[in-house]
């Protein structure tokens, strides 16, 4: 795992995509950061963060693209499957390589609040807090696009396809907001993310049997819940939808609040796509 | 060393692989034969762990493939088709990479990767990009990745494909110093190539085995029984009639081009018939125009097992050989690798959209112009 890891490391180094992807975030951070910490002195690096975050819609699928689809193009996947490691040891190796390109654009982000501290006072820990929560931001967005450049055995359709699905998550809470808040809707759209889960297990395992449970677990509940109490599905969906939302939970840090529970969340949400994404490789070779 | 069992492999409803089982010992260079689509890279694929079974075991030193894959592969070197080398390392970064993922201890590793780029030959270009090298250099940097670590089996898929003669022999060289100390797969739809370096012979058809021997005893087999060709000036009746008078005769094919009759005759084993061939028609007063035996050669065996098996391939083999173009036909088997690839991309042709082509590739392709086609 470590072997892949630097291998895959260094790879971001011998080609574009590292540099442009740490590029990007230094040359957008100094514009907002010259803009207003400097030129409208504000002593707060939260706010330029809160714009950054728009940045990593574009430059996150840049870094992952080539991440799972490159290998299957060289046919390089044929020499990670036959090497004695496990698949999963794979993906997390690859996975944490880019977590290491992220953080040496993270750590060169860090100089900034310094820099501002010299010329006014600045919030350290506020800064800092908020530069945490904007790698695990990242990181949480970074796992996701790995999963769908793993769908892929085309490098642009990685991209764009991460593009998409990240502009997604990032435009999901406003699209949800224009729905009717009326209970009856929101039961309409649980059933429908239900019935989509399923359909993801049905796409990764084929089976039937697995495919059925999880439906009827996910939706029988929701259909008993709505029975006994309808009132409480008012507004429900999105309220869920803004509590999942991973660039709606990043608010809490701009506004100088550490929170705990969004850092769990992004953990989560980037492990559970890693897992994905390590099934997606493991049934490449059914395929 | 390798034991498979009952393996089975399905694309969909394409059979790639049926039900084959087989030992591979430890020791001996082993050849799986078999024209393209036969399922050979499918297995090799399998046994390394590339590609999951539909049903079947596989063990490699006593732990099953699919149940302890780590410990398995560690048993495993594997050069697929196409050599999985990443283009902007070198071949010193590349193999060391190799060597940390398989677990050589770093101090080891220096020292073997140079031993085993020397073995192979890509000592001189250990610092160039392997995007900047030839496709015989980027094999034999995939053959030299199958080597680190000094695994037990080495898998070798079409090992010799895309390179020029001289290093075809080099490398065939190198499979044999490596069959010395290891047991040694090797893949080829090339029959010379097997025959050239393998001890035993897997011939694989249409995802089945139809051979599994030595070559001793393949060759033994196949000389058994040895049919004579004889070409006469006159008609095929009269001609008919001797050849069936003749003591010992078994069978016997005729065909006539421009007052010329071809009888391959097929005699009992240990009889000689040529005397009396000779005399019978020199006394009916029909010249006898050529006369040899046709020895049956591993080709002919590889050919008929591999092609005639399948109803639809010997139509094609028989049409071959009244157009005069069959390759079995010829005694050296051997170095005739240009005949035998016309032959398989004919056959391939003839094929075309029953089997899957996953398998085909053409010779001397250079594998920056390859699509992915899955």
């Amino acid at each position: 795992m470590i072997a892949i890891f630097k291998r895959e490391f260094k790879s971001y180094f011998l080609n574009m995509s590292g540099y442009v992807f740490i590029g990007v975030i230094w040359l957008v951070s100094g514009i907002f950061s010259t803009m207003l910490n400097f030129l409208s002195q504000y002593a707060s690096y939260e706010y330029v963060l809160s714009n950054l975050m728009i940045v990593l819609i574009f430059v996150v699928p840049i870094l992952t693209m080539r991440s799972m689809a490159e290998d299957k193009i060289a046919k390089t996947d044929m020499l990670l499957y036959s090497l004695p490691v496990s698949t999963a040891q794979i993906v997390i190796g690859k996975y944490l390589a880019m977590l290491g390109v992220f953080g040496v654009a993270c750590l060169g982000l860090g100089l900034t609040p310094i820099i501002i501290g010299m010329f006014g006072e600045v919030n350290f820990t506020s800064a800092y807090s908020a530069l945490l929560g904007f790698y695990l931001l990242g990181a949480a967005l970074i796992a996701v696009c790995t999963y769908v450049s793993s769908l892929t055995t085309n490098l642009l359709a990685a991209a764009v396809g991460g593009i998409v699905t990240v502009l997604g998550i990032y435009l999901i809470s406003s699209i949800v907001g224009m729905l009717p808040t009326s209970a009856f809707v929101s039961l309409l759209c649980f059933m429908v993310v239900a019935v989509l889960l399923a359909a993801i297990v049905f796409y990764l395992t084929r089976n039937y049997i697995l495919t059925g449970a999880v439906g009827a677990l996910t939706l029988i509940p929701l259909i008993i819940a709505y029975a006994m109490n309808s009132e409480a599905f008012t507004s429900l969906f999105p309220k869920t939808v803004e509590r999942l939302a991973l660039f709606d939970r990043y608010y809490s840090f701009i506004s100088g609040i550490f929170d705990v529970g969004a850092i769990v969340y992004y953990i989560s949400f980037a492990v559970f796509f890693i897992f994905l994404t390590v099934q997606s490789f493991d049934k490449r070779r059914w395929s | 060393m390798i034991k498979v069992r009952n393996l089975t492999k399905k694309y969909g409803n394409h059979l790639a692989v049926n039900n084959i089982s087989f030992d591979i010992e430890a020791g001996k260079i082993y050849g799986l034969l078999g024209p393209n689509g036969a399922g050979k890279s499918t297995t090799m694929n399998i046994l390394t762990g590339c590609l999951a079974a539909t049903s079947g075991e596989v063990k490699i030193g006593g732990h099953d493939i699919f149940e302890e894959p780590t410990e398995a592969k560690k048993h495993i070197g594997y050069l697929p088709e196409q050599p999985p080398v990443y283009d902007e390392m070198t071949p010193r970064e590349y193999l060391m990479f190799v060597a940390e993922v398989k677990g050589v201890p770093f101090e080891k590793s220096l020292r073997h990767v140079k031993e085993v780029m020397q073995l192979t030959q890509i000592y001189d270009v250990r610092n160039r990009l392997i995007k900047n090298l030839s496709k015989g250099y980027r094999q034999r940097v995939g053959i030299a990745q199958a080597m680190i670590g000094e695994p037990d089996v080495i898998i070798l898929d079409e090992p010799t494909v895309g390179l020029d003669p001289a290093q075809i022999i080099e490398i065939r060289n190198l499979i044999r110093k490596l069959g010395r100390i290891k047991t040694v797969i090797i893949s080829s739809h090339i029959l010379a190539e097997i025959s050239a370096v393998c001890d035993h012979v897997i011939i694989i058809s249409h995802g089945n085995i139809v051979a599994n021997d030595t070559l001793e005893h393949l060759e033994a087999e196949a000389s058994r029984d040895n049919a004579i060709v004889l070409k006469l000036r006159g008609e095929k009746e009269k001609a008919e009639r001797f050849i069936s008078a003749v003591k010992g005769v078994v069978s016997a094919e005729y065909s006539v081009e421009g007052g010329i009759v071809t009888a391959v005759i097929t005699a009992q084993s240990g009889i000689d018939i040529r005397e009396d061939l000779f005399n019978i028609f020199a006394s009916a007063k029909m010249p006898v125009l050529d006369m040899h035996t046709n020895e049956t050669t591993l080709e002919n065996i590889f050919l008929d097992l591999a092609y005639v098996s399948d109803e639809r391939s010997a139509k094609d083999y028989h049409l071959d050989t009244e157009s005069g173009k069959n390759p079995s036909a010829s005694d050296d088997t051997r170095d005739e690798h240009a005949e035998e690839d016309d032959y398989y991309e004919d056959e391939k042709e003839s094929k075309k959209g029953k089997d899957a082509d996953d398998d085909y590739k053409p010779l001397f392709s250079s594998s920056d112009d390859e699509e992915d086609d899955e």
